[in-house]
């Protein structure tokens, strides 16, 4: 009853906040409209809508790490934090809290960006919903990162770390915008060894009806996010027993 | 019954010693008021009583419940106002009162009940689906109060309940805060001698994390041979106290 009083507070706050929520989906759809405009002038594999799709769901879900970032940065620098940490709720109410309302705005914002590639031409079958079971991962991999950088950051820091350099890597670094091979070296090592390429991979597996090629990619992204949740929840809460409010 | 009782209360924070060996007890529905100047440690001993930092050293009790070993039990029976305003700016005051009850364990039925019954008690109907964001210093101020006393508190912590609200504003406040008094045992830390004189059963004052003098106001004047409160508080902080 706890975790979910508090956790229906920041599904409104979240929602409440039109400029993020409009950004958030709106940039993404803004995104897969213009390339795919690109891709009709100036025929390009890489943005066929069955490619780009997956890879435009998997940087939406960028914009949730800022929206959970933000909220606990928020929340953390206001004595509104001084009010919750000194009520019963436990570190495992906040953790469960904050990411119980980012499940499922996720979910929508990946189902927003198939609405919207439906209407460009994407087919409508099985495999859509099969991938988007598959982004799941990668949506709790966002999430972890938006509650590690709202523990660790302030409000203004998170706009920077969540805002600019992450929805920088998950765009350059993922294969979406440019086939990561066309670079090579470092480049596509650094790419390889992060999970945005990986989530973006196992997504077009799946939308391509691939299931075998799901996996490995897909392990890599549920890696990701199990230790960065992991981390999160540690520094969450030595952040909450610390003197440092 | 005492609600509160502190025996050699310490925090230190690297080599700064912010409270020194605070012994204090405080007995249930009193009104109790910590003055001191900035860095006297007020604000100290209300994060450790509500466990909201550790004590280095020493314990306390609160209605018989440890500060540092029944953290949880102690937080179901306290509430605090802190010195910012803290509400839920984006939430409504109705919505930030249910959400209070909530996270202290009722269901939504109970939640909403006793939201209305405090937008009743505290005059907040005319502004109960206003955002909070929205309202005034002291409306926002008065919520927070009201956001610290929805969840029914055995004991209730004021951090500097009207730093900076206007002299109506805060007025309006100590009417609050009167009408709860015997009812609920508040510790009420402030700046305002004014406010301590007025609302409070009795008056402890720190400087330098000691509490320096504990009494009623009356008792305070008498000890400082002063006839002026604000004399006597002066009298205590700078001469280092007198004995308690």
């Amino acid at each position: 009853m706890k975790t979910l009083a508090f956790a229906s507070r920041n599904r409104k706050e979240i929602l409440r906040d039109r400029l993020n929520l409009a950004f958030g989906i709106g940039f993404p759809v803004v995104l897969l409209l213009l390339l795919s405009a690109i891709q009709s002038s100036i025929p390009v594999e890489l943005f066929t809508i069955d490619r780009l799709t997956p890879g435009i769901a998997v940087f939406g879900l960028s914009f949730i790490s800022l929206f959970s970032g933000m909220l606990i940065a928020k929340d953390r620098t206001s004595s509104f934090m001084m009010r919750l940490f000194t009520s019963p709720l436990k570190s495992s109410d906040f953790i469960f809290g904050y990411t119980i309302p980012l499940l499922p705005m996720a979910v929508l914002q990946i189902a927003v960006s198939f609405a919207v590639a439906f209407l460009l031409g994407l087919t409508v079958n099985i495999n859509v919903l099969i991938t988007i079971i598959v982004l799941i991962p990668a949506a709790f991999l966002f999430i972890a990162i938006g509650l590690l950088c709202g523990s660790l950051f302030n409000d203004k820091q998170v706009g920077g770390v969540c805002g600019a350099l992450l929805t920088n890597l998950s765009a350059w670094l993922s294969g979406t915008w440019f086939d990561l091979d066309l670079v090579g070296g470092a480049f596509r090592k650094i790419a390889d060894a992060l999970p945005f390429v990986h989530a973006v991979r196992s997504g077009r597996a799946a939308l391509s009806g691939d299931y075998s090629s799901v996996f490995p990619d897909l392990w890599w992204v549920i890696g990701y996010a199990v230790v960065i949740m992991i981390i999160a929840i540690l520094v969450f809460t030595k952040k909450m027993n610390s003197d440092d409010l | 019954m005492i609600a509160i009782q502190t025996e050699d209360l310490t925090k230190k924070y690297k080599e700064k010693i912010a409270v020194n060996s605070l012994n204090l007890t405080i007995e249930q529905g009193e009104l109790f008021a910590l003055l001191g100047v900035n860095g006297a440690g007020k604000s100290t001993t209300i994060k450790m009583l509500s466990c909201l930092t550790k004590p280095t050293n020493g314990e306390a009790l609160i209605l018989g419940n440890s500060i540092v070993l029944d953290a949880i039990k102690v937080k179901e029976i306290i509430n605090v106002s802190p010195q910012e305003t803290a509400i839920a700016r984006n939430l409504t005051v109705r919505e930030n009162l249910e959400l209070v009850k909530g996270i202290y364990g009722s269901d939504k039925k109970q939640s909403k009940q006793k939201a209305e019954e405090i937008i009743v008690d505290f005059g907040l109907s005319e502004i109960a689906c206003d955002k909070a964001k929205t309202l005034s210093g002291g409306w926002q101020r008065r919520l927070s109060i009201a956001m610290a006393l929805i969840s029914e508190p055995k004991i209730l912590f004021l951090d500097e309940p009207t730093l900076g609200l206007d002299v109506l504003a805060r007025r309006e406040l100590w009417r609050v805060i009167k009408q709860l008094k015997g009812k609920v045992t508040i510790i009420l830390t402030t700046h305002y001698l004014e406010e301590a004189e007025s609302l409070a059963d009795r008056i402890g004052v720190m400087a330098k994390g000691e509490l320096k003098a504990i009494g009623t106001a009356n008792e305070l004047m008498t000890e400082t041979q002063t006839t002026k409160f604000e004399d006597a508080f002066v009298e205590i902080v700078e001469q280092g106290g007198m004995q308690i």
